[in-house]
C-alpha cells in the first residue's frame, strides 16, 4: 500500500514537473511570458464558478473513456476504438432522442436514451472483440480501423437522412431524453457551464466498475486474464470469452460517454461531437493506474487542460495543451517503469 | 465513362501510385521498427512532423532537396526518441506511440500558428517539378508521379530495406533483436543500441513519405497524415512484417484510395462508402490473415520478441 502510494506520488510529481516545464517552455518560444500565461489558465479554470462548470464539462466524457480504456487494459487489452465508439453511440443517441414522441415523459425517455448509448458503443466494440478473442488478431489495428469506420459511417448516416437536409447535426432531441445541468440542483454558480447530471452518472460508473473488477467473479477472471492467460487457461477459465467480454464491456462504457455532450449539452449530435475523448480516455486510464479516485482526478486534469486551451487561446495556441498531454504521459510512464524496475530489482535480491 | 473504364484508366494508376508513396514510406518504416521488436503506432505522428519539417525548410531555404532532408532528419530523431523511450525507459510502445502522436498532431498546429499564423495550412511550396510534362491528361500524370523524385526514391527504399534487411550483418541483427534479444546479446549485439538504429532508420523512411505527402498538396495541413500511419502499419501486419510484401499492401491499400478518389469524380455520393473502403478492406484482411495463421496455413507471423522488454 505504502510503496504503491509513493508509486503514485513519484508519478504524479514526474508528470506535473514535465508539464510545466513543457508548458513553460512551448509558451517562451511563443514570445510570451509562461508565469503570465500559467496564472491565466488557472484563474480561467479553477478561478472561477463558470471554468470550473466548464472543466466538469469537460471531465465527465473523459472520465468515462478513462474506464473504459481501463476495463480493457485490466484484461490486458488496449481500446484505441473509444473514438468510434462514443461516435456511433452519440448519433444513435441523438437520434433515438429526437424520434421519441414529443411528449415522452423523462422518465420514459431518459432510461431508453441511457440504454441505447452503451448498447451501440458494445455494439462498435464486437467486430474487434471477436477478432481479437476468436482470432488473434491484434485489437489495436483492428480498434483503429473501426475508428475510421466510424468517421465515414457516422458521415454517411447523417448525409443519407438522420441529419437536418444541408447541415451535419441531427435534430434536437424531446426535451424529456434531455439530462438536467447540474445548475438544476440550485448551483447556481455554475449557471451558464455545461456540466449535467452526466458528471455524477460517469463518477458512479467508474464506482460500479472498480467494483465489478473486484467483486465480481467475471470480472476478477477478467483482471486474471490480463494477469496471465496461459494460467487461467490452464485454470479452466474461459479466457477468449473474458477478453471479448472485457472489450464489449469497454465499448459500452465509451458509448456512455456520449451522452455527456449530446443530452447534456447540445441536445443534439453534429458530426465531431465529442472527438478526441476517446484518445484522452487512454491517458486518463494510463494517469489514474487502475484505481477510481486516480481516474476522476486524471479525468480532472485533463479537462483542465482542455478548457485552459480554450481559456488562452487568444494568447497562446491551445494546441499546447495536446502536447503538453503527450508529455504528461510519457513522463507519468518513464516514472512508473522506474518505480516497478525499483521494486522487481528489490524483488529479486540483485 | 464508365465506373470500370475509370478504374481501369491512366489515371486511376497515376493515382494510385500517388497515394502509395506516403504509404509505402510508412509501411517500411513499420517494419524495420517492429522487425528490431519495437511497436511502432508513432508512424502517424511522424509522418505530420516529417510533412512538416519538409515545408518549413522549403519555405525557409527554397530548396526541395533541402525539405527532404529536413523530413528525414526530424523522422529520424522522433523515431529515436519513440525508441529511447520503449528501450531505455521500459514504457509500453503503444503508451509511447499514443503520446507520440498527440504531441505531433499538437505540435505541427502549434508550429503551423507560430511560424505562417495560420493553424490549418503553410505557404505553398513548390515540391518536384519534372520538366516538360505539363498537361492534365492521365498518362502525363502518371509520366510525372512515376518520373517524381521521391517515386523514385521509394522504390529504391523498398528495394534497399529488403535487401539491408535479408542479406547484411546489420538486417541480421536487427532480425536477431526483434526475434530472441536474450541470443542477440549472448552473441554480444548490443541489443538497445540496434533497436534504436532501426526505429530511427525507420523513423527516417517514414517521414520522407511525410514530405512527399506534403508535397504532392504543395502545402502541408494539419492533420493531413489523415490515418495512413496506422493503415500502414495494417499492412506491415497483414505482410507478416516481410519488406517487400508490407509494400504490395501498402499499394494495395492505395489502390482502394485512388478507387475513392476516382469514384468521387463520378458520384459525390458514393464517396463516403469509398471512403471506409481502406479500412474495411484491412479488418477484412486482418481476420482472414488472423485465421490462416491460426491455422498455421502461411507463414509469416510477428517477431517473437515484439513489444516485449529487454531484461
Amino acid at each position: 500500500m505504502i510503496e504503491r502510494l509513493r508509486g503514485a506520488t513519484t508519478a504524479t510529481v514526474a508528470g506535473v514537473a514535465a508539464g510545466w516545464l513543457a508548458l513553460a517552455l512551448l509558451v517562451w518560444a511563443y514570445g510570451e511570458a509562461p508565469a503570465a500565461i500559467a496564472g491565466q489558465l488557472l484563474s480561467g479554470t479553477w478561478g472561477m464558478p463558470y471554468g470550473i462548470g466548464q472543466v466538469l464539462y469537460k471531465a465527465t466524457p473523459l472520465l468515462l473513456t478513462g474506464v473504459a480504456v481501463e476495463l480493457a487494459l485490466r484484461a490486458g487489452l488496449f481500446n484505441i476504438g473509444a473514438e468510434g465508439q462514443l461516435a456511433v453511440a452519440g448519433l444513435a443517441v441523438a437520434t433515438l432522442g429526437a424520434h421519441l414522441p414529443r411528449g415522452t415523459p423523462a422518465w420514459l425517455a431518459l432510461p431508453a436514451v441511457l440504454a441505447i448509448a452503451p448498447l451501440a458503443g458494445a455494439a462498435w466494440a464486437v467486430v474487434p472483440a471477436i477478432l481479437r478473442a476468436r482470432f488473434g488478431a491484434h485489437e489495436v489495428i483492428s480498434t483503429i480501423m473501426m475508428n475510421r469506420i466510424a468517421d465515414a459511417a457516422v458521415g454517411l448516416a447523417l448525409a443519407r437522412g438522420l441529419a437536418i437536409p444541408g447541415t451535419v447535426r441531427t435534430p434536437d432531441v424531446v426535451p424529456g431524453a434531455r439530462l438536467p445541468r447540474l445548475e438544476a440542483l440550485g448551483l447556481t454558480s455554475l449557471h451558464g457551464s455545461a456540466v449535467s447530471f452526466a458528471l455524477p452518472l460517469a463518477v458512479v460508473v467508474a464506482a460500479l466498475a472498480a467494483v465489478w473488477l473486484a467483486r465480481s467473479r467475471v470480472g476478477r477472471e477478467v483482471v486474471l486474464v490480463g494477469l496471465s492467460p496461459t494460467a487461467c487457461a490452464a485454470e479452466r477459465i474461459p479466457v477468449a470469452r473474458r477478453l471479448a467480454a472485457a472489450l464489449v464491456l469497454s465499448g459500452a462504457v465509451a458509448g456512455l460517454a456520449a451522452v455527456a455532450p449530446v443530452l447534456g449539452y447540445k441536445g443534439y449530435f453534429e458530426s465531431g461531437l465529442g472527438a478526441g475523448a476517446g484518445f484522452g480516455g487512454i491517458a486518463v486510464a494510463l494517469l489514474g493506474r487502475g484505481h477510481p479516485v486516480g481516474l476522476v482526478l486524471s479525468a480532472l486534469l485533463f479537462g483542465t487542460l482542455e478548457q485552459g486551451g480554450l481559456v488562452i487561446n487568444a494568447r497562446v495556441p491551445m494546441e499546447v495543451t495536446t502536447v503538453l498531454q503527450g508529455v504528461i504521459i510519457v513522463a507519468v510512464a518513464l516514472a512508473d517503469a522506474r518505480v516497478r524496475a525499483a521494486l522487481l530489482g528489490r524483488g529479486r535480491a540483485r | 465513362m464508365s465506373f470500370l473504364a475509370a478504374v481501369l484508366s491512366a489515371t486511376m494508376l497515376a493515382q494510385t501510385l500517388r497515394m502509395a508513396v506516403p504509404y509505402v514510406c510508412a509501411g517500411l518504416g513499420g517494419v524495420w521498427s517492429e522487425r528490431s521488436g519495437v511497436v511502432n503506432i508513432a508512424l502517424e505522428g511522424i509522418l505530420l512532423a516529417g510533412g512538416l519539417a519538409g515545408v518549413v525548410a522549403h519555405v525557409a531555404t527554397g530548396s526541395a532537396w533541402t525539405g527532404v532532408a529536413a523530413g528525414a532528419i526530424v523522422g529520424a530523431a522522433i523515431g529515436a526518441l519513440h525508441a529511447v523511450i520503449v528501450v531505455r525507459g521500459r514504457v509500453d510502445a503503444i503508451v509511447s506511440g499514443l503520446a507520440v502522436n498527440l504531441a505531433a498532431a499538437g505540435g505541427t498546429r502549434f508550429l503551423l500558428r507560430t511560424l505562417y499564423d495560420s493553424s490549418s495550412n503553410s505557404p505553398p511550396v513548390e515540391g518536384f517539378r519534372v520538366a516538360g510534362l505539363g498537361g492534365g491528361s492521365g498518362v502525363a500524370l502518371l509520366a510525372r508521379t512515376a518520373l517524381d523524385p521521391l517515386t523514385l526514391a521509394t522504390a529504391a527504399l523498398v528495394a534497399g530495406t529488403a535487401w539491408t534487411m535479408l542479406r547484411t550483418r546489420f538486417g541480421l541483427r536487427v532480425r536477431a533483436c526483434g526475434e530472441e534479444p536474450a541470443a542477440a546479446a549472448a552473441v554480444g549485439v548490443d541489443v538497445p543500441r540496434v533497436r534504436l538504429a532501426a526505429v530511427s532508420l525507420g523513423g527516417a523512411i517514414c517521414g520522407l513519405g511525410g514530405v512527399a505527402l506534403a508535397y504532392d498538396q504543395h502545402q502541408f495541413q494539419s492533420g493531413m497524415s489523415g490515418g495512413r500511419g496506422f493503415i500502414a502499419l495494417a499492412a506491415v501486419v497483414l505482410s507478416g512484417w516481410r519488406p517487400g510484401r508490407a509494400a504490395a499492401a501498402c499499394v494495395a491499400f492505395a489502390a482502394l484510395d485512388a478507387v475513392q478518389i476516382v469514384v468521387q469524380d463520378q458520384a459525390r455520393a458514393a464517396g463516403y462508402a469509398a471512403q471506409m473502403l481502406p479500412y474495411l478492406a484491412a479488418l477484412v484482411a486482418l481476420w482472414v490473415i488472423a485465421r490462416r495463421r491460426g491455422q498455421g496455413a502461411i507463414a509469416g507471423r510477428p517477431p517473437a520478441a515484439l513489444g516485449k522488454a529487454i531484461d
